[in-house]
């Protein structure tokens, strides 16, 4: 049983059991917090925070470009594992 | 009540330590912490003053106040959950090195003079470059020993400054200096080294995840958050420590998403977090100092409790790389419930220790006005919780299921881990018992409605958006591999400058050889040419001609002398 779980990859992943009810729950609170931008007053001190969405919006690109350029950074940085063995 | 220093309370355990074995060791180990800690919250600490004089200086060696109490306490939290964690280890030589680490970890938070300083900085050294050489691997020997090679330069520096700072001001206290002069110079990269300054910082990724599963949680609580209290006394307010703090919340997080080995993943954003505390310093308020230290204390705790995971991981798998686990959270459901709550911490989930702590660098620096820090230290805010709240229980619990089916967590580590999770929810939920040890006062509320909504809404999208580059296949998978980093100059730079310079040097040594003996050959030629065998100055017509010309210098010279006479 073991072994014939082994051959799912990442991408499969949204077909295990339970996963897409997380992940229906999980949608449903970031529609929350969105919406709960507009009713909520908040007290302001840096300008971008008057951005409507602000904070959501910088989260969710901020990982975007996190993901992307450390991705990139793969290309020029990465050795084998046994790279430092002969040092 | 007698007085005795903390550090004194471990290194008097420490040799009782090596005497015992077995479980009395354990409980030993778990025992001096929690007497040390005993005297240390039942007497009145900063009544009390102990100074040595040695060869006419005198050495304040434990002198605790507000400040370094906080660390002082928090230390003896985290010897304590580390030693239940690492009931099961029980060679006594490793047993004595940890309690002379937090011993000597503790004796540098509570001295106030510079030459006390510099000896417990060092010991600390010693003693936790044992933790990573006895992982026993030759990987963990080199790598403890290069780790010992940063931490005593750190150390010597230290002194140097030390030295020059007496020869100028004729005083060796531990006190604000500020980046003012040499001496104060030399001080500021001591802790900058341990600190793990950006391109100072290498030695912690290289070390910290080669040492066992239970000396790297020793090793993730004392030696940064000794710096972190070392900048905090020495250099508040200096503003450069604001940039160098920025910096250090930013770069690591890079490395954190593409690293295999998740211990280092957690090296890599424990650099991060300090770089909040740096950053803090650097500001230099009353807030942000207390935002500085209460982050320290909270971070020992999650690090630790995040570092314990997947030291349990580690211990009952055998495996540590991304790349091999997944999949743990059918066998090891408590570890991962466990995980789940310092991953919340350090991600500054709400009612989780690290909201509470990190929001008051972030106010100290709108406060303050600083825009664009603010921008960076929230970009590291959100990528904190990518790499460390939900790329280590992923990886490691979830993620593709690899088949390894293990016993849970022993209890002793799940008691330790218990401890640490507690404490992370109770001080996240319940701030004001942390908020009343700072060392100024304070009437910082964490929790309004601004602060949790924001929190809230940028921690769910940074999820979201990790759901969308997972589902769409964008995200990085976990590679078996090393990421080069500054580590790269001293462990193939320096030898690859060392090979270069002698095949340069080697080149023009055998240039200038063919160089000399063409010059030698060359000259011979033209010798031969002009006086061998076959020269013409060796031919029978040239011997005559010679002849016939002596013969007729000599009648000149003849016929000279002659006129003369």
């Amino acid at each position: 049983m073991a072994d014939s779980k082994q051959k799912y990859n990442d991408r499969q992943l949204p077909r295990a059991v339970g996963l897409r009810r997380i992940l229906r729950w999980f949608y449903a609170a970031c529609a929350l917090v969105f919406l709960l931008d507009i009713v909520i007053h908040r007290h302001v001190y840096h300008p971008w925070e008057n951005l409507w969405f602000f904070y959501c919006v910088f989260g969710f690109v901020a990982c975007v470009i996190l993901v992307v350029v450390a991705k990139w950074m793969r290309k020029p940085l990465m050795r084998s594992e046994e790279y430092y063995d002969n040092d | 009540m007698i007085e005795l220093p903390s550090f004194a309370i471990f290194f008097i355990g420490a040799v009782g330590a090596l005497l015992l074995r077995g479980r009395i060791l354990s409980s030993w180990t778990i025992a001096v912490p929690v007497v040390s800690g005993l005297f240390l919250v039942l007497s009145d600490p900063t009544e009390q003053a102990i100074n040595v004089s040695v060869a006419g200086i005198e050495l304040a060696i434990f002198q605790p106040d507000r400040l370094s109490l906080v660390f002082g306490y928090v230390f003896h939290i985290a010897a304590i959950f580390g030693g239940i964690f690492s009931w099961r280890m029980t060679n006594p030589i490793s047993k004595a090195s940890i309690l002379v680490y937090a011993g000597s970890a503790l004796g540098a938070v509570f001295c106030r003079d510079l030459i006390s300083l510099f000896l417990f900085w060092e010991l600390m050294a010693f003693s936790s470059a044992y933790l990573v050489i006895c992982s026993g691997t030759s990987k963990a020997a080199r790598a403890g020993v290069r780790y010992l090679t940063i931490q005593i330069v750190s150390g010597l520096l230290l002194l140097a400054g030390a030295v020059l700072h007496y020869a100028q001001t004729g005083s060796i206290e531990f006190t604000h200096m500020g980046l003012t002069g040499t001496a104060a110079l030399l001080i500021f990269i001591a802790f900058g080294i341990k600190c793990a300054f950006p391109l100072l910082h290498n030695w912690l990724t290289d070390a910290y995840p080669e040492s066992t599963p239970d000396g790297t949680v020793f090793l993730s609580a004392f030696t940064t958050k000794v710096a972190v209290y070392a900048l905090a006394r020495g250099f508040a307010g200096t503003e450069s420590l604001i940039y160098i703090g920025a910096i250090m919340t930013c770069f690591p997080i890079f490395y954190a998403v593409i690293e295999n080995d998740l211990r280092r993943v957690l090296a890599y954003s424990m650099i991060n977090q300090i770089g909040f505390m740096v950053c803090g310093i650097g500001i230099g308020t009353e807030l942000a100092i207390n935002g500085a230290t209460a982050h320290a204390f909270n971070d020992v705790i999650f690090k630790g409790l995040l570092m314990m995971s997947m030291g349990a991981v580690l211990y009952r798998t055998g495996k540590i790389n991304g790349s091999d686990l997944g999949g743990l959270y059918k066998s090891m459901p408590k570890t991962a419930a466990l995980c789940i709550v310092g991953a919340a911490s350090i991600s500054a989930f709400p009612l989780f220790s690290g909201f509470v702590s990190k929001s008051m660098v972030m106010s100290a620096a709108l406060e303050e006005g600083y825009m664009i820090i603010w921008i960076a230290l929230l970009f590291a805010s959100a990528g904190v919780f990518h790499h460390a709240g939900i790329k280590i229980p992923f990886f490691a619990f979830f993620a593709h299921d690899s088949g390894i089916r293990v016993k849970e967590a022993p209890t002793s580590m799940l008691i330790a881990m218990g401890i640490a999770a507690f404490l992370c929810i109770g001080i996240g939920s319940f701030p004001q018992f942390l908020y009343g040890l700072l060392p100024y006062e304070t009437s910082y509320t964490a929790y309004d409605t601004t602060h949790v909504l924001a929190q809230i809404q940028l921690l769910l999208f940074s999820a979201l958006a990790f759901v969308w580059l997972k589902l769409s296949g964008i995200y990085p998978p976990e590679l078996r591999s090393v990421n080069i980093d500054v580590e790269w100059v001293y462990r193939k730079g320096l030898l690859a400058a060392y090979n270069t310079s002698a095949y340069i040097v080697q080149t023009l040594i055998l240039y200038a050889y063919s160089l000399l003996t063409g010059l030698v050959k060359r000259s011979y030629r033209g010798i031969t040419r002009i006086t061998g065998r076959s020269s013409r100055l060796a031919n029978e017509r040239t011997v005559d001609l010679m002849i016939v010309s002596i013969v007729v210098f000599f009648a000149v010279f003849l016929v000279y002398h002659l006129i003369n006479l």
